[in-house]
This record gives C-alpha cells, sequence and structure tokens, in this order.
C-alpha cells in the first residue's frame, strides 16, 4: 500500500518560557487505508504530533510528506487550503459553531471551496443521512446530544473528502455506549478506505485500532501492530 | 460580486447582540448626524446673513457728517458741519479708485398721511438719490424703471414706489406708471414700483419708501446745497477703504476740520462688515466641523472597541473556522465586512435624518416667512459625509481584523 504520510526526523521545541523540545526526531509512515491510533501519557507529544499532522503547526526541522506533498513553512493561506483539501478534523469538544444548524457546520468546508449554497446544502444533508442525522439537520449543536454533535462533527470531516482524518480524542467527552457508536461510525468510514489516525489515552479505543504508536518524552517509543485486537487495557504484554 | 452567504454571515454576527450592536450603531448615527447638521446650520445662519446683505453692493460704504471734536484753523470743536454738492463734485474729480458716488437726502421721520392718490393715501418715508445709487444698494423693480441721469439733470418730478406704497395707493393688479400721487404736497409721476430684496437697509425699508431725484428734493425740501449722505462705489479690485481714506481727507480739507479728527465723520465699510461676518460664519463652520468630526470619531471608536470585543468572544469560531480552511483573508474581510456594515447603515441613517431635519428647518423657514436661507446641505456635501463614514467605517474594522487574522487555529482550539 503506498505510503500517505511520511515524517522524517521531525523536531518541535517551544519557545514560551524555557525551551521546550517537544518533539525529539520522529520518523513514521502510515500508509493509505490505515487505522491508527496515537497514545501516550500528556505532556508525551502526542497533541503536538497531531497538530503538525493537521498542519495547525509548524515544525522546526526534518520533512513531512503528506501525500507526496512536502509540507513545510506553508504561508498561512497556503495551509488553510491543505487543511481544507487534505485533512478532516474531529475533536474532543466537537467544536461546532454554536450559530449555525448541523447542516451548515457540515457545509462549511465547501463554503471555504467556494461551492454553491445549494450544492453544499444538498451535500451536507446527504452526509448527515449517511451518519443518521437526517432529522436532526436543521437543529442548533444545543439541541443535539454529545453523540450526535460528534456525528455532526464527523459529517463536516468528510465532506471535503479528505486524504486523512485527524481524531483528537472524538470520545473524550462521551459515556461509553456513546463512545462505542462513535467508534463504530470512525471504523465504518476506515472500511471505506478513509486513512484515520485517532489520538486517545484509552486503551480501549486505541485496541480497536490497527496499529498503536505509543509517544513518550517526544520520541516514538515503539509502534505495535494490532490486527488480532488483543491489545491488552492494562498493558499486560508488556510487562516481562 | 454579491455574495449572498458573506451577507448572511454578516448579518447574523451583527443581529446576534442586538442591544450590543444597535448602542454601537448610535454612536455613529449621532455622530455623522451631528456632524452633517452642524454643518448645515453653520451653512443656514451664513445665509440668513449674507442673505439680510444681498442688495448692497460689498465694495461700497456710506458717509455722514458729524460734530468736530477738535479746534483746528481757529474753529472751535463741537462745530456742527454739513457735507455739501461741491465735495461731491471734488471727490469725483479726484478719487481715482472711485467707481460710483451718489449723495443722498433722507429727511427725518415723515409727517403722518403725506403720500396721496385720490381717496387713498399713507404714511411713507421720501429719498432723493443719484441714479447711480441702484448700483450700490439695488432695487428690485416690479414695474417700470428706475431713476435714470436724465431725471436727476432736469430735476424730474418722477419716483420711484416701494411695494408697500404700491399697495397702499393702488389696486391689486393696476399699473403705476405714468400716474400722479403727491408727496408732502407736491406732485410726482410714477416711474416704477421697486423693493428690497432683503432686509438690511442704510436708508429704511426700500418697500415703504418713496425716491425721487436728489437735485429736485434738494430744491423742494431746501437744503441749499447740503447732503444728508454720501454713498461711495470703489472699482473692481480697489479696497473701500482706500476710496473712504482718500474721501475724508478731501472733506476734512473742504470744511477745515482737523486731520486727526475722528468724530467729525461718520462712516460706515459695507466691505469690513461682509469681512467680519464672513469670518464669523467661517469660525461657526470650522467649530461645527470640529465638534462634529469629533462626536463621529468617537462613534467610530466605539465600533472599533465593540468589534475588537467580538474577536475576542469568537476566538474559537474563528479558530474552528481556520482549522476547516478558512485563509486569514476571507477572517480579515469577514471581520472588515462586519465593522463596515454596522457603520455604514448607522451613518447612511444619520445623514439621511440630519437632511430631514434641514429640510424641516428650511420648509419652517420658508412658511414663516423669514426670507430664503437654506440650512440644508449640498449634495456634495452628503457625499463627502458618505465617503467619511465608508473610509471611518473601514478603518475601524482594521484593527480587529488583523487581530482576528493573527488567531492560531491551535491556540483558538486549545482556548475552551
Amino acid at each position: 500500500m503506498p505510503t500517505i504520510i511520511k515524517l522524517k526526523n521531525i523536531n518541535k521545541t517551544y519557545y514560551s518560557g524555557a525551551p521546550l523540545h517537544v518533539l525529539k526526531g520522529i520518523d513514521l509512515e502510515i500508509n493509505r487505508g490505515e487505522l491508527v491510533s496515537i497514545m501516550g501519557a500528556s505532556g508525551s507529544g502526542k497533541s503536538t504530533l497531531l497538530n503538525i499532522l493537521g498542519i495547525l503547526d509548524n515544525y522546526d526541522t526534518g520533512e513531512y510528506h503528506l501525500n507526496d506533498v512536502l509540507i513545510k513553512n506553508l504561508s498561512e493561506t497556503r495551509a488553510a487550503y491543505f487543511r481544507n483539501k487534505l485533512i478532516g478534523f474531529i475533536f474532543q469538544s466537537f467544536n461546532l459553531i454554536s450559530f449555525k444548524n448541523a447542516m451548515e457546520n457540515v457545509a462549511l468546508p465547501l463554503y471555504y471551496q467556494k461551492t454553491g449554497r445549494k450544492t453544499r446544502n444538498k451535500m451536507a444533508l446527504e452526509y448527515l443521512d449517511r451518519l443518521g442525522l437526517k432529522e436532526w439537520a436543521y437543529h442548533m449543536p444545543n439541541e443535539l446530544s454529545g453523540g450526535q454533535k460528534q456525528r455532526v462533527a464527523i459529517a463536516r470531516a468528510l465532506i471535503s473528502k479528505p486524504q486523512i482524518i485527524l481524531a483528537d480524542e472524538p470520545t473524550g467527552a462521551l459515556d461509553s455506549k456513546t463512545s462505542a457508536e462513535v467508534l463504530d461510525v470512525l471504523k465504518k468510514v476506515n472500511a471505506t478506505g478513509m486513512t484515520m489516525i485517532i489520538v486517545t489515552h484509552e486503551s480501549g479505543i486505541a485496541n480497536q485500532t490497527n496499529k498503536i504508536i505509543r509517544l513518550k518524552d517526544g520520541i516514538i517509543e515503539k509502534i505495535e501492530d494490532n490486527s488480532e485486537h488483543n491489545f491488552s487495557r492494562f498493558d499486560i504484554q508488556n510487562i516481562k | 460580486m454579491f455574495d449572498l452567504d458573506r451577507w448572511n454571515e454578516i448579518f447574523i454576527t451583527i443581529s446576534r447582540n442586538k442591544i450590543r450592536s444597535i448602542l454601537t450603531a448610535f454612536g455613529v448615527f449621532w455622530g455623522i448626524f451631528m456632524l452633517v447638521t452642524l454643518l448645515g446650520g453653520g451653512n443656514g445662519l451664513g445665509s440668513l446673513i449674507t442673505g439680510q446683505m444681498s442688495d448692497i453692493a460689498s465694495n461700497s460704504c456710506v458717509m455722514w457728517s458729524g460734530r468736530t471734536s477738535e479746534a483746528y484753523k481757529g474753529f472751535r470743536k463741537g462745530r456742527w458741519w454739513q457735507i455739501n454738492n461741491r465735495d461731491i463734485e471734488i471727490i469725483k474729480a479726484k478719487v481715482k479708485g472711485l467707481d460710483e458716488i451718489s449723495p443722498i437726502i433722507t429727511p427725518w421721520s415723515p409727517t403722518s398721511d403725506n403720500v396721496v392718490r385720490g381717496d387713498k393715501k399713507g404714511t411713507f418715508s421720501v429719498q432723493g438719490t443719484y441714479a447711480n445709487f441702484n448700483k450700490i444698494d439695488k432695487h428690485t423693480m416690479q414695474y417700470g424703471r428706475y431713476l435714470n441721469d436724465l431725471d436727476v439733470m432736469y430735476e424730474r418730478k418722477v419716483c420711484i414706489i416701494g411695494q408697500r406704497v404700491y399697495e397702499a395707493l393702488f389696486n391689486r393688479g393696476e399699473d403705476p406708471v405714468g400716474k400722479d400721487i403727491r408727496v408732502d404736497g407736491v406732485y410726482y409721476k410714477v416711474i416704477g414700483v421697486g423693493r428690497g430684496s432683503d432686509n438690511f437697509n442704510f436708508s429704511g425699508d426700500k418697500d415703504e419708501m418713496i425716491t425721487v431725484p436728489f437735485t429736485i428734493m434738494q430744491k423742494l425740501y431746501n437744503y441749499g446745497d447740503n447732503v444728508d449722505n454720501v454713498f461711495a462705489l470703489a472699482k473692481p479690485g480697489v479696497a473701500v477703504s482706500e476710496i473712504q481714506e482718500e474721501m475724508e481727507t478731501i472733506l476734512k480739507n473742504n470744511h477745515s476740520i482737523a486731520p486727526h479728527d475722528r468724530q467729525a465723520i461718520n462712516s460706515f465699510n459695507i466691505e469690513n462688515m461682509l469681512k467680519q461676518v464672513t469670518g464669523l460664519i467661517l469660525g461657526v463652520n470650522v467649530l461645527a466641523f470640529i465638534v462634529g468630526m469629533g462626536t463621529l470619531l468617537a462613534g467610530i471608536i466605539g465600533v472599533s472597541n465593540i468589534m475588537m470585543v467580538t474577536v475576542r468572544e469568537r476566538t474559537q469560531e474563528i479558530g474552528i473556522r481556520r482549522a476547516l480552511g478558512a485563509k486569514p483573508s476571507t477572517i480579515m474581510t469577514q471581520i472588515m465586512s462586519e465593522s463596515f456594515t454596522l457603520t455604514a447603515i448607522a451613518g447612511f441613517l444619520g445623514i439621511s435624518f440630519a437632511v430631514l431635519i434641514l429640510q424641516l428647518v428650511d420648509v419652517g423657514l420658508a412658511a414663516g416667512g423669514e426670507g430664503t436661507a437654506v440650512f440644508q446641505i449640498s449634495f456634495f456635501t452628503a457625499v463627502i459625509a458618505g465617503l467619511i463614514i465608508i473610509i471611518l467605517g473601514t478603518l475601524a474594522g482594521l484593527g480587529p481584523a488583523f487581530r482576528a487574522m493573527k488567531i492560531k487555529p491551535i491556540e483558538a482550539l486549545s482556548e475552551e
């Protein structure tokens, strides 16, 4: 399978106050269509890595190729273009725009692609329908449950037909039942061939992905193949 | 290009916080309203004052004799003296900058019912002038003509009557030209009806005045050689004060008045007065502009401030938009458009309201017969006011827009 994400010796240091070397040389390749999770304790650099993958943040040294395009030192305008075209975001806190209804929220990425109003609303309805939210299309975010909000956010991430989906703790704000539902949705999306990267600290979530990348103190501790889904919640097999 | 979506967004964000938007917009509304109203008021005041003096030539002056205040050449001080025909001839010959000169005779208050025609009569004042007096203080003729040089030269018993004299002596619509009227016991032929178009007069209200040739009046009213007032008009490009000085020197010389006697000759200089009035009007306008502009700026700063607050409140939303692919320029345009729209709506309402008020003042003045003062601003001024609003509205959005542009998606998204 072709690689879609190629990271070569990525370094990132934050300079607010004392310099903080967050990523210390990350090398990583992710193939098209993979379902990957990134795990790590807080402070391990997983959020920073996700921000760099999502072109929300710059890195200092190294190379990041996304879809065979070198993503480095982009202007804000160019970065916005790539985010819009290549990446779908799913956040822990959903990040829906509160004064827009579900359909308008889903249609927003297409607005920035200058798609006509009718076309994008029609497409938004289609995506909402696929996620079982057709009747909720005209509801405002505060009228939706957490699971529904996250499904709206998933529809919004999918509508621009991105190359990868980046999910930052997608179930962090949900109870276990809705978490399972949302995860099911994400797996179904992955089954259509969409590359998906999930950042989580929950072993249960990570266990459902096919590959687990463990970050520790800014380096990749190890990459585990989890196609068997027998990853233990308590990480037992790592205890020698 | 008209982008419905963008306008929809602008409308939604403005109306999301209605009270705040309205209060902010009111600052701009009031600012531009004050600016336009004050400018209109300044202009109106100016036109009121200058309208009072539209008949009188601006480069003219008038002189009349007073009492000497200094002893000179054997004469004691406190002496009365009179300007006479000889003075007029000498001034005419000697003063180079002089364009026209007209002596005037205006006897004190007329006797009761001094003007008679058949069974109609009235009390009106009489003045004797040269034909050229019309160039200095203009009659607007309703019927017939003004005096000419021959009337004066041949001492013809002809007269110009004022509008109200005509109304008192003639039936409405009757042609008075060629008819005889009796004034102070002497019959004159009416050759014209004239009226003043302002309220500023040197020698009484033209509407209630009978004007006759200077020469006949001097004889009939026993003036001998004497003259009441002298009106002089300077040539174009010559300052009135210049000829005024020369005339005074001649008069003082002729009548043995001390050269530095300030009280012997009274004079009035229209040019100086107009200068003062023009200065006053300019002062009022400058003040109006400063006050109005200050109020407007306060309003605009209010808009800028509120937009700053809005941007801060919307940090997360802007971050989401940026993450979803909004370019910095898109965000910037969005904020600028909001500020611009808010300012433009408030501003144009303010201009319209000010124009309405000024129009009401104009209509009210016209209905009250208060003359032809124009308080309404010109179309050009309105366009300028509109441009000011557009420019200031855009500038008000500039700061907030730059701040919004600088919002980084990660910072915004981590701000829960």
